[in-house]
C-alpha cells in the first residue's frame, strides 16, 4: 500500500543525489556516524544518572540540562542525514524489516524522551521516587538501543 | 616472513574461516563494534566538552573523569576486542586497505594525545578543578581528541568500501605504496 511512496522517495532529486555519486553515500553515513556518537553520549549520562550510576552525585536535572543542546544537536544531525540516506534506497528499506522495527522505535523513543522522561529529568530533586526514575532510565536505553541495533541491521539487509 | 605473510596465515586458520563465513555471528560482532560507539566515543566527547568548558561546567573534572573514565574505558575495551575480532575475520583485505593503516595510525595518535593529556596538564587537575576557564593545554588535548576520534571514525566506515582496493588496478602509486599493494609489473 506504501510502496508507491517509497517509490516516489526514490526517484525524487533528494534520491538521486546520492546514487549518482560514489563518495556521497559514505560521507553521509559516516556524518550519520558521527552522530550516533554524540547522542548516545547526550542520552547514556543521564539515562546512566536515572539508573544510579555514573555521575552520581550530581542532580539528575543538572545532568538533563547540560546535556540536553548535545542531544537537540546531535537529533538533527541524525535526521538531516538519515533522511537522504532513505531516499536513496526507500525501496529498498520498504522490504527491510530492520527499517519498520526502527521507524516506530524512533517515534517512541523521540516522544518518551521529549515527555515522560523530560518531565521526570526536569522535576525537583525528590519528586520522583529512585524506582520511577530508574524505569524512565531503562525505557530510555532500551528505546534507543532498539533504534541503533535496528538501524544498523537496515544495512545487512 | 612479513607482516602480510602473517594476515595470509592468519585468515587460513579455521576460526577466521569460521568468523568470516558465519550468517550472523559477523554482523553481531560488528553491530557491537558500532554502537559501542555510544558509549565510548560519546562519553569521550562529553569529557572534552567539560575541557572546552562547554557542557557540565559546575561537575568538578576530577569527578567528571572519576566517575564517567570507567565507562570510557569500559567501552573501549570492547571496542578492541570487538575490532580484532573483525580484523581476525578479515585479514588480508583489512591489512591491504588504506584506510584501516590511516584508522592505526590516528589510533596512535589519539593513544599519544591521552598519555600526553594524563601525565601533564590532566595530572595536575586538583590546581584548575573548578577553573571558570580550564587551561590552554587541556583544551588543545580535548579539541586534538574531537578531531583525532572523529577522523577514527570516517576511516574506520571507509573500511567497509573497496574505492582503493589492491585488486582493483590501476591505482595511484601513492595508494599501491600506502596500502602495501602488491602489483605486478605492467606488461611491456
Amino acid at each position: 500500500m506504501l510502496l508507491p511512496y517509497f517509490q516516489w522517495c526514490e526517484s525524487s532529486w533528494l534520491g538521486q543525489l546520492i546514487p549518482n555519486s560514489l563518495w556521497m553515500f559514505p560521507v553521509v553515513e559516516a556524518v550519520h556516524l558521527l552522530g550516533l556518537a554524540v547522542i548516545g553520549g547526550a542520552v547514556l549520562v543521564v539515562d546512566l544518572r536515572l539508573l544510579g550510576l555514573g555521575l552520581r552525585n550530581r542532580p539528575v536535572s543538572e545532568m538533563a540540562r547540560e546535556a540536553q543542546p548535545y542531544l537537540i544537536g546531535s537529533l538533527i544531525v541524525m535526521i538531516s542525514t538519515g533522511v537522504p540516506l532513505f531516499f536513496s534506497e526507500a525501496i529498498k528499506c520498504y522490504y527491510s524489516d530492520a527499517f519498520w522495527v526502527k521507524m516506530p522505535a524512533l517515534a517512541l523513543a523521540i516522544l518518551f524522551t521529549f515527555t515522560i522522561r523530560r518531565w521526570v529529568t526536569r522535576a525537583e530533586a525528590g519528586r520522583y521516587a529512585p524506582t520511577s526514575q530508574m524505569a524512565v532510565g531503562a525505557i530510555s536505553l532500551m528505546l534507543w538501543s532498539t533504534v541503533g541495533m535496528a538501524g544498523r541491521w537496515i544495512g545487512f539487509s | 616472513m612479513s607482516l602480510l605473510w602473517a594476515a595470509e596465515w592468519l585468515a587460513g586458520t579455521p576460526g577466521s574461516i569460521a568468523l568470516h563465513e558465519s550468517q550472523y555471528m559477523y554482523t553481531i560482532v560488528e553491530s557491537v563494534h558500532v554502537l559501542t560507539l555510544c558509549l565510548f566515543m560519546g562519553f569521550a566527547v562529553l569529557f572534552d566538552l567539560r575541557l572546552l568548558n562547554k557542557a557540565f561546567t559546575q561537575v568538578p573534572v576530577s569527578e567528571f573523569s572519576r566517575r564517567i573514565l570507567p565507562w570510557t574505558v569500559g567501552g573501549f575495551v570492547i571496542m578492541v576486542i570487538t575490532g580484532a575480532a573483525l580484523f581476525y575475520a578479515i585479514p588480508v583485505r583489512t591489512y591491504l586497505s588504506i584506510w584501516f593503516r590511516f584508522k592505526l595510525v590516528f589510533l596512535a595518535l589519539a593513544g599519544l594525545n591521552v598519555l600526553i593529556f594524563h601525565t601533564g596538564i590532566g595530572a595536575r587537575v586538583a590546581e584548575w578543578d573548578l577553573a571558570a576557564v580550564t587551561p590552554r593545554a587541556a583544551r588543545r588535548a580535548a579539541v586534538a581528541s574531537l578531531v583525532l576520534w572523529a577522523l577514527i571514525i570516517v576511516f574506520g566506515r571507509f573500511i567497509a568500501y573497496n574505492w582503493f582496493d589492491c585488486d582493483i588496478q590501476p591505482q595511484s602509486s601513492f595508494v599501491n605504496v600506502v596500502a602495501g599493494c602488491v602489483v605486478p609489473p605492467a606488461k611491456p
